[in-house]
């Protein structure tokens, strides 16, 4: 599998981290207990596209964020985490 | 033995009276006839509208929940349903090793349970799994890491498990093969649990389908559940491939897949699935003897009956529903292989393929009722199902006769995540690709 780094361009993805679900967001500190234990430990887990973070660590050093098919490995898009834009 | 095997009722009586029986005078009489003659050994069996227990998943944990419902709690009016046909998933897939080596007081007891049942499993089912308790060997390569096996043998031989911790020359003596005296990752001893060892994996399956056909249980082969029947926020049944199957009580075998099905129910779990890759070589003389594993990075080996070598490593590190792995991880394995057993570098791969994990945010499995009433879930199996096959059967069997938790799978409750008290073997934090 390669993974299309904004900053490196092509690149095997054996140079970077996994991260995992770029969905969940941590919440606001006044949250209560189910919703933080629902931020740290529950997953949609799709079988077809989602939207996750890698770190580029044999590379840019950058945090990026792709878009793939978790049942083809097809990447749509991937872009610095910076941008990421929900 | 005829195609069409007749109504199911008579026939159960004819086999459990006649040639199923397996004896040394049926192996005989079939060996002069080029084996023609054995029957199935089991039913094809078409759903019934309705059961007391309908285990969806026809892997080794729902055949041996379904087998110990019957065998064990006397409940047999029980179907099993299974998308594919039995030995199609996981349970085909896995690398065969039985253990019970574990550190934390959650796994210890319910890993020993499931080695204590693939002692007698052979016994009990009445079928060969060519249950082979060859030694699971796992090597460390400096002073810490020799360190954290004497607390883990130590931990085990606490629990009443068998545990030995062996110097330099103890390794040397059972695996002389091994690289000793690499520069990187010198061997300076192993944790040897003897009891441990190696099943035939697809016996496993047969077995506990046969078994549980004999004792009434319907085995569905071909039958996906694509929705469950709700009334009330009560599962009452499965909508499967073959037609609505009403249910007094469903259990989810499922491990691998268990986010999407349990998704029809509503449920979202702490669960993501994960590849886990796996080799075999040419088959080669009797080489390795026991189960070996590489303490420096994941690789681990063992050689089956027919002389192939039998490995495999990590996950591949992401999110897959894919069923094949990339090509880093298998480099990432062969290292493995290279840095401690450098006379495997000549062998060929025959063949490699991957497999779905469920791999849940602390590295341990859930065996549990859910929100849903009358809906009970077992899976999060990560890579380490198979060895937990008949306890997992017998703990998901109680669960589902009796409502109350098996003893041995305490700590394997789903609310574990909510409450803190996760179950983290490896200490890695919610991130399952690092289990």
């Amino acid at each position: 599998m390669r993974l299309p780094c904004p900053f490196c361009g092509e690149r095997d993805a054996a140079e970077f981290r996994y991260r995992g679900d770029a969905a969940p967001r941590q919440p606001p500190p006044e949250a209560d207990a189910a919703a933080i234990a629902d931020h740290l430990y529950l997953r949609d887990n799709p079988a077809g596209p989602i939207r996750e973070l890698w770190y580029h660590r044999g590379g840019c050093q950058g945090w990026i964020v792709v878009e793939r098919d978790t049942r083809t490995h097809e990447v749509a898009a991937a872009f610095p985490a910076s941008e990421d834009r929900r | 033995m005829p195609d069409d095997p007749g109504p199911p009722e008579r026939r159960r009586v004819r086999r459990v009276r006649g040639p199923m029986r397996y004896s040394i005078l049926s192996l005989a009489a079939e060996a002069l006839r080029n084996n023609r003659g054995w029957p199935p050994a089991w039913r094809k069996a078409a759903p019934k509208p309705s059961y007391s227990v309908v285990v969806v998943g026809g892997g080794g944990h729902g055949l041996a929940t379904a087998w110990t419902l019957a065998a064990t709690y006397g409940i047999r009016d029980v179907a099993v349903i299974e998308k594919g046909w039995i030995g199609s998933g996981n349970a085909g897939r896995n690398t065969t090793i039985i253990r019970s080596n574990y550190l934390l007081p959650g796994n210890i007891p319910f890993y020993e349970l499931s080695l204590k049942l693939w002692e007698r499993q052979e016994a009990d089912l009445g079928f060969n799994t060519m249950v082979s308790q060859r030694g699971v060997l796992n090597l460390c390569h400096s002073d810490a890491q020799r360190d954290a096996y004497a607390r883990r043998g130590n931990a085990m031989r606490l629990h009443g498990v068998d545990a030995e911790l062996l110097d330099r020359e103890g390794v040397r003596r059972i695996a002389p093969f091994l690289d000793f005296d690499g520069a990187r990752f010198p061997i300076t001893g192993g944790l040897m649990q003897r009891r441990g060892g190696t099943a035939r994996h697809d016996a496993v399956v047969w077995g506990y389908a046969r078994a549980a056909d004999r004792l009434g249980v319907d085995i569905v082969e071909d039958c996906e559940a694509t929705g469950f029947l709700l009334e009330r926020g009560r599962v009452v049944g499965v909508e499967t491939t073959r037609g609505t199957i009403r249910a007094g009580k469903v259990g989810l075998a499922v491990a691998g897949s268990t986010s999407r099905v349990a998704a029809m129910a509503g449920l979202r779990l702490p669960i993501e699935s994960h590849v886990l890759q796996a080799f075999v070589s040419e088959g080669l003389k009797p080489l390795i003897p026991q189960v070996i594993t590489f303490g420096a990075g994941h690789f681990y080996v063992s050689q089956s009956d027919k002389g192939g070598l039998v490995f495999g490593g990590d996950i591949d590190g992401y999110n897959s529903w894919a069923q094949r792995g990339n090509l880093p991880t298998v480099r990432d394995v062969c290292e493995g292989a290279m840095a401690v057993m450098p006379m495997v570098g000549r062998a060929r791969i025959l063949r490699h393929w991957g497999g779905l994990m469920d791999m849940t945010m602390d590295g341990s499995p859930i065996i549990d009722r859910t929100p849903v009433e009358s809906l009970f879930l077992n899976g999060g199996w990560c890579y380490g199902g198979f060895k937990a096959t008949p306890a997992s059967g017998l703990c998901f069997a109680h669960l589902l006769a009796t409502g109350e938790t098996h003893h041995a799978a305490a700590a394997y409750r789903l609310d574990r995540f909510a409450e803190g008290r996760l179950v983290n073997e490896k200490g890695t934090g919610a991130q399952p690709n690092l289990h």
